[in-house]
């Protein structure tokens, strides 16, 4: 290796790391993430059995897997309390009685009161509403955006690749809580898609990077020299060929990438930039709380547990599926 | 006797179930002495000399039984310790890739002199000085400059002579050489070997010598063990071998030797593949390739027959297959 | 290697005036840079009019942007909120925080690495699977609510640190934050020392050193720690930015008052020049990092430095 090439720096952090936010890759790349197939096991044994595709390989390993199992279990349980939390509590996060601010748990309000008298578990339940949307809208736009310019850099190389390799080093020189104060100071509307549209933002690169690696991985495979000596056009190769296996290090890192999203809507939410009331959010109700934190810890514990446990579950998840698809940890 | 291997069985715990590497080999050097040791890959050359060496990876690797008697004494016995300082001192090891076999951050310089400064406690600088006489007499040119410079730096046969002036540092009394010029272009590997063979003879070392290129091993052994599946299947001096294979892998193995004076035949192959080691074909574990097979091959593992004297072959038609030739 | 140095730097100049630009237009264009000029209340039409003619905001921003790098470049970076000089307010706020996130590095290096070392060599067991998950809890929380925790534990409850730090910040009283500074970045480091080293382990030139019959200890330090730093380096080179802007919300919940609680002031004040200021200055600091993390990875890796 002549030059650390900055695309190919499997831990260039720069953006999206520190600060309790982000850094997806540093986790998604620390195993070194290398999901092409290697034949054969150790010395002799050769090939056991018949050969299996990537994809129902790693379902193999997942299922099996305790961490996939109850990562999965946490998160289907988040998003289907974020589409119905009336399943789980009957009382409205914003009827809040002053009158009862700061008191512990009680029978019918299991968390206690925040510092404007809400219901602490009602506010944890809706929540994740928020938590879940920012997580998944964000991931989704910047795996979009990020896999789309990184994948076609990669693929067509040269000029538009130096290019994008520049705008990004140019990205990953913004410490992310730092854009997010500045970009977000100046927004007003209390919605989530401000929020949502600066992690797009900022997060592009970090997937447009793994998108472009993966490409020029699987362009260099030899069944897609044949098919480009075959005569196949370009948008051919790309979804038949190159598309399906460059998409499988995008989904690790996205994945794990949302968990900490969620952190960083927290973290910004926190730092009075993020979401505004009245939208609820974790970050919001753990900032508020902290005010309070000598004389009403639990104020403080629940959203923050709430919170832990979401990103939690997403890392897990994120680190399972990449070791499924990772054979050389076998 | 320097080396002698007992019965030595060594197994690999994978996710899918036990690999028998080693299964019973048996083979022994005497000073001076060179063993070659042949087979194709899967058949547990390396990983026995791995565990003469002391270096096996543990787990996965397991040795599961026999000795390996080291002037008399049984170093499956002793204590790590005391295996590390025969390392180096009194047995060394030269590997096939000697770009990755060397250290990529260290000077080839301070890779040679480790070996005096830790098992003899040199200085540095005189570390040094003995660096660039070994360098020297691996017929390294200007070693004295070079002594600084690092591996990659170096010409694949030069490293391969750096990797042997690191085995010889220390005049050890046996040399494992796992494939030492596999990895080179064919007219740099006569000189290495030529190399290899005159300091053998110089220092009366015992090597073994791993490979699975019959060519090599007839202008430098003495004596033969093929392996196949884990065991030694023929072993014989090295010029009876040539001459009449009592094995019908061995035979196969040097019929496939392209010839030159034999123009215009095709190439013969060994049919199929080697076997899987946690399936072991029952029986004779070369019978499901074997020309010769008959039905006690399917049933019965053929024991290491006596041909005579100095030769042995672990198969139940050893004299059908002498005779054929 | 002087070849490769430069070669570096100039490919550094495009990212450090893109970078600065995209920060000044999202300050510029995105907020009103004498909103906070005439105190809490909005300035009237007049003054506005005349603030802007005197700072150039009438101009293009493209060249408001280039005035503002001249200036820069000559060490005016403008006037703060309450008058005093930018850079005066750099002079005592990045002390703290070169503190503050050396103490943080410190961490990394020391537990980070160590952790790394110990349970990269004993992969699979108790020890590994532990820390293992304890690094991705770490990773989970996020910084703030480690820091919040902590300063309800030690703080509060035990008595045993000061809860907010006192103006100074003295290095005693940086420890604590230096750690949850530290935290996120410490376990990524645990797990990449951890996977570079189990990875280097089974490597050819450590079964050589093996063989070789060197001592364990120096099988592991001198061959294969050496070799399993090279990327634990780079990402310690690359945290440094990264931990200079976390530093904001550390500083938050301490009460530290360093680069991050003037760029929270400059934010909330919406003072444009206090902003970009500390921002050029620490896009300077990333830039150089990464500069000595290249040349550090040319120290340690000879193939590159011969490159």
């Amino acid at each position: 290796m002549p030059e650390q090439q900055p695309w190919d720096d499997a831990s260039g952090s720069g953006a999206i790391s520190g600060a309790g936010a982000g850094g997806a890759m540093d986790l998604a790349m620390d195993e070194g993430t290398t999901l092409e197939k290697t034949p054969g096991g150790p010395e002799g044994t050769g090939p056991a059995g018949k050969p299996r595709s990537l994809w129902s390989d790693a379902w193999r390993d997942l299922r099996r897997n305790p961490v996939f199992i109850i990562s999965g279990l946490v998160i289907l349980f988040l998003v289907i309390i974020s589409i119905w939390p009336q399943l789980i509590t009957d009382l409205d996060p914003l009827d809040c009685d002053l009158a009862k601010a700061q008191e512990g748990s009680q029978p019918g309000h299991p968390f206690g009161f925040d510092g404007q008298g809400c219901d602490v578990y009602t506010r944890t339940v809706y929540g994740a509403r928020t938590s879940v949307t920012v997580g998944v809208c964000s991931t989704l736009g910047v795996s979009l955006l990020g896999g789309v310019l990184g994948g076609l850099a990669g693929f067509f190389g040269g000029t538009w690749d130096a290019i994008l390799s520049r705008v990004t080093d140019v990205f990953f020189g913004i410490p992310v809580v730092l854009g997010g104060l500045v970009f977000l100071s100046v927004v007003t509307s209390s919605t989530v898609w401000p929020v949502i549209g600066f992690i797009v933002l900022l997060g592009w690169p970090q997937i447009a990077r793994i998108a472009r690696g993966s490409v020029i991985t699987a362009k260099q495979n030899d069944y897609v020299q044949a098919a480009r000596a075959l005569g196949a056009s370009n948008g051919r190769m790309m979804l038949r060929h190159i598309a399906p296996n460059a998409v499988a290090p995008v989904i690790v890192v996205a994945t794990i990438a949302l968990g900490t999203y969620i952190s960083l809507e927290a973290t910004l939410s926190y730092l009075g930039v993020g979401l505004k009331p009245p939208t609820v959010s974790w970050g919001i109700d753990i900032s508020a709380a902290s005010q309070y934190v000598r004389n009403a810890p639990h104020m403080l514990l629940w959203p923050a547990g709430a919170l832990a446990v979401t990103v939690l579950a997403f890392i897990m998840l994120g680190d399972a599926v990449r070791d499924a698809l990772d054979p050389k940890l076998r | 006797m320097l080396l002698e291997v007992r019965d030595l069985h060594v197994e690999f715990h994978t996710r899918d179930g036990v690999a028998k590497a080693v299964n019973g080999v048996n083979y022994s050097v005497a000073e001076g002495e060179t063993l070659a040791v042949l087979g194709e890959s899967g058949s547990g050359k390396s990983v026995t000399a791995q565990a003469i060496m002391g270096i096996l990876d543990m787990p996965p690797g397991r040795i599961s039984g026999g000795q390996v008697l080291f002037k008399d004494r049984d170093l499956l016995t002793l204590k790590n310790e005391e295996r590390r300082k025969i390392r180096g001192q009194e047995m060394a090891m030269i590997f096939q890739d000697a770009l990755s076999s060397l250290n990529p951050v260290l000077s080839v310089g301070q890779q040679l002199g480790e070996m005096f400064v830790v098992h003899r406690g040199m200085s540095r600088k005189d570390a040094k000085t003995r660096s660039i006489e070994l360098m020297d007499r691996v017929r390294i040119p200007a070693a004295k400059e070079r002594v600084g410079n690092f591996p990659h730096q170096f010409s694949g046969g030069m490293r391969q002579r750096i990797m042997i002036a690191m085995a010889m540092a220390l005049e050890p009394s046996l040399i494992i050489a796992d494939e030492p010029t596999t990895a080179l272009d064919v007219t740099v590997q006569a000189q290495v070997m030529e190399l290899l063979a005159e300091l053998q003879r110089e220092l009366d070392m015992g090597l073994i010598l791993i490979t699975h290129d019959l060519g090599v091993v007839a202008d430098v052994a003495d004596k033969i063990a093929v392996m196949y599946a884990g065991r030694i299947v023929e072993t014989s001096p090295v010029h009876d071998i040539y001459r009449a294979p009592a094995h019908p892998y061995t035979k196969g193995l040097l019929r496939s030797i392209p010839r030159l004076d034999q123009k215009g035949q095709d190439l013969y192959a060994i049919k199929g593949l080697p076997p899987n080691l946690l399936h072991i074909p029952p029986g004779c574990a070369f019978h499901p390739r074997c020309p010769m097979a008959q039905a006690v091959c399917r049933t019965d593992v053929p024991p290491l027959y006596t041909v005579d004297e100095n030769r042995r072959s672990a198969c139940h038609f050893w004299k059908e297959t002498l005779d054929a030739r | 290697m002087g070849r490769y140095v430069i070669r570096r730097l100039l490919q550094m100049i495009p990212v450090f005036f893109g970078t600065t630009l995209l920060i000044f237009l999202m300050v510029n264009v995105m907020g009103d840079p004498i909103a906070g000029l005439c105190g809490d209340r909005q300035c009237d039409p007049a003054t506005a009019a005349q603030l802007r003619t005197e700072f150039g905001l009438d101009k293009p921003v493209w060249q408001q942007y280039l005035t503002y790098m001249g200036n820069v470049f000559t060490g005016d970076f403008g006037t703060a909120f309450n008058g005093q000089k930018v850079t005066e307010l750099m002079a005592t706020a990045f002390p703290i925080t070169i503190r503050l996130t050396l103490i943080a590095i410190v961490f990394e290096v020391v537990i980070g690495i160590t952790l790394g070392v110990v349970t990269g060599l004993r992969r699979g067991r108790p020890v590994d699977t532990g820390v293992l998950i304890l690094t991705l809890v770490v990773i989970s929380v996020p910084t703030f609510v480690t820091g919040l925790l902590l300063q309800l534990l030690l703080g509060v409850e035990w008595g045993i640190i000061k809860p907010s730090v006192s103006p100074q910040a003295p290095v005693d009283e940086l420890i604590v934050p230096g750690l949850v500074l530290a935290s996120v970045s410490l376990a990524y480091v645990t797990r990449l020392t951890r996977t570079s080293i189990a990875e280097n382990a089974r490597a050819d030139y450590v079964r050589t050193a093996v063989a070789k019959g060197l001592p364990r200890r120096r099988v592991v330090v001198r061959h294969l720690l050496r070799n399993s730093l090279i990327p634990v380096v780079t990402f310690i080179g690359t945290d440094v930015g990264a931990l200079m802007g976390g530093a904001i919300v550390t500083e938050r919940i301490f009460n530290i008052h360093g680069v991050g609680y003037q760029l929270y002031q400059g934010i909330l004040r919406q003072n444009t020049q206090t902003v970009v200021g500390f921002v050029t200055v620490l896009v300077l600091v990333f830039l150089a990092a990464n500069l000595i993390v290249d040349l550090l990875y040319a120290v340690l890796d000879p193939r590159i430095r011969y490159a």
